[in-house]
């Protein structure tokens, strides 16, 4: 018999990999790796301030990390510095800020591994309905904002030119991850997030011939990466947050090696430039 | 021109699109400054300039991309436009068949979609991937995208870069299609001086600003146009208008009839086998 926090852990996770699988094959596709990186590490920047202030720390974590978007993407226009230069700044600038002020509060005892790698054995029922509750809420959005936003991934000026509205779409798609990223701060930490966006995604594409299915096929192996994960973790005894990471790091080898059959229309080369 | 007497009466209808000395400022420079232009139903635009010249730039203020800093742009209410962009670069991590590209953004009935695709001749590849396109099928995969929109303006930047001659004709000659078959109007952008097509309307030559305007016969004449591109560029506009008894090659020599290949054509060379009237008469050069 499995016991009652592990089944609430599996409930958790595969709940958040139903989610990041869909939103990780966009910041695949735009290239936003590291854009979801400094999101999630201005996160700890975000429990901070939610201590200082006595919010929610979600709702702390939400408007940090939405803050952060906002201000690369100002930081940008100003074309000063190089988005990779921004990034570099932000992400370990936020993170640093947020470790600081939290040794600053001796008042409140802080499990930082917990917020720095996750805490996925300790979710309650409430943290259950969060995760389903704000992953449904998340997952709606994505699917109806899903047409501007493919097609301003695909070029902006298309998008702009034939009636849709690419900054909007970006706008929106910024506060998703950053919501996301408040949900799955408890699961698998802030350290961690990016990996649950990512890894998934990337083995998807493999075997996806469209972006719709790729999306669901990130779904799923998020999912399995998650139960494998845990399943590893209770019966090797390792931390639960970086087992999942583990078994999608696994899942993407497998999907390297896996020998591609030659399919109709299918391109090799990854490096192709389109001019 | 008499091919276009079909056209010339809706030439007094409203404009699809009208600049009225817009200008477009970025990062402590004029990209392009004083620009006027309309398209009309049925009216075939073509940009022409050197790189850097503010093609592009113009044509995405013409249709909304770019907002002018100064000037005014006014476009056709409820105005369904159909752009084909200079790039389109598709990272390989985003599967993206031929198909969906149709869809991308807005729904299509598949009669729709596969009519749009044979029009642009491209039927064959629908279920193909888009990153294993060549670069002439790209093209018209993006061109029939567009046209599944049904759109009133056609904005076309370099619609034929990366595409060998053969296919360079052919793709033009698909655009006149277009705009007789569906009546709606085209802007597009040229940098390839020795092309430009013969049944454009209007030619206007950018570099920063209108250098000139008019039919692509007066404009050639122009002396601004010679300052620009140089008395042999004027010339090689003209022999698109020439009988096609002259291949171009890749190199931008030409082989004749005959075989033989000189730098460019000469009237005087001998090697053409038509009457002077054709190169200021009818476009004959079907």
């Amino acid at each position: 018999m499995l016991d009652d926090f592990f089944i609430r852990a599996l409930l958790a996770g595969v709940g958040l990999a139903l989610v990041t699988g869909p939103l990780g094959c966009f910041v695949v596709w735009r290239r936003m790796a590291y854009f979801g990186d400094t999101m999630a590490h201005s996160a700890l920047l975000g429990v901070a301030l939610a201590l200082v202030l006595e919010i929610n720390l979600m709702i702390g974590v939400f408007l940090v990390a939405a803050l952060a978007s906002l201000a690369l993407l100002v930081l940008e226009r100003r074309g000063a510095l190089s988005t990779d230069a921004l990034l570099g700044i932000l992400s370990h600038s936020t993170l640093a800020l947020g470790l600081v002020m939290v040794a600053f509060m001796t008042w409140v005892r802080v499990d930082l591994m917990g917020f720095l790698f996750g805490d996925i054995l300790a979710v309650s029922r409430l943290d259950i309905a969060i995760v389903y509750g704000g992953g449904a809420a998340v997952l709606a959005l994505l699917v109806l904002l899903w047409r501007p936003l493919l097609a301003a991934t695909v070029n902006a000026d298309i998008a702009r030119a034939e009636g849709l509205n690419p900054e909007r779409s970006r706008l929106i798609f910024m506060l998703l991850m950053a919501a996301v990223i408040a949900i799955a701060m408890k699961i698998v930490g802030i350290l961690l997030i990016t990996a649950l966006l990512i890894i998934p995604a990337a083995t998807a594409r493999r075997f996806a011939n469209g972006p719709e299915m790729m999306a669901v096929l990130a779904g799923a192996i998020g999912a399995a990466s998650v139960v494998a994960g845990l399943g590893g973790s209770l019966r090797f005894d390792t931390p639960s947050g970086p087992s999942i990471v583990v078994a999608a790091l696994a899942l993407f080898v497998l999907s390297l090696v896996r020998l591609p059959l030659p399919r109709h229309g299918e391109t090799a080369p990854p490096t192709e430039e389109r001019s | 021109m008499p091919e276009n007497h079909a056209h010339s009466s809706s030439r007094t209808t409203t404009p699809l699109v009208e600049m009225h000395n817009a200008g477009v400022f970025r990062a402590g420079r004029w990209l392009v400054r004083g620009v006027d232009l309309s398209v009309r139903r049925g009216e075939i635009v073509t940009l022409i300039g050197p790189n850097g010249s503010g093609k592009s730039t113009t044509a995405k203020t013409a249709i909304g991309v770019i907002r002018p800093d100064e000037g005014h742009v006014h476009r056709a209410p409820r105005l369904r436009v159909g752009y084909v962009p200079q790039k389109v670069a598709l990272d390989w991590t985003l599967p993206l068949s031929v198909a969906r590209l149709m869809t991308l953004t807005g729904p299509a009935e598949p009669a729709a979609m596969r009519a749009a695709l044979e029009a642009a001749g491209v039927a064959h590849l629908a279920d193909r991937q888009v990153q294993g396109l060549s670069g002439g099928e790209f093209q018209r995969a993006l061109l029939a995208r567009a046209l599944l929109r049904e759109p009133d303006l056609l904005v076309l930047d370099e619609p034929v870069q990366g595409v060998d001659f053969t296919g360079e004709v052919a793709l033009y000659e698909l655009i006149r299609d277009i705009r007789d078959r569906t009546g709606c109007g085209i802007l597009m952008i040229s940098h390839d001086l020795h092309i430009v097509m013969a049944d454009t309307d209007t030619v206007i030559c950018l570099n920063g600003h209108v250098c000139c305007r008019g039919e692509p016969q007066s404009v050639m004449g122009s002396p601004e146009y010679r300052k620009l591109f140089g008395a042999r560029a004027a010339e090689a506009l003209a022999l698109y208008r020439h009988h096609h008894d002259h291949t171009h090659l890749a190199d931008g020599r030409v082989q004749h009839a005959d075989g033989s290949i000189t730098e460019h054509c000469h009237a005087e060379d001998g090697h053409h086998h038509h009457s002077h009237d054709a190169v200021t008469g009818e476009p004959d050069a079907r």
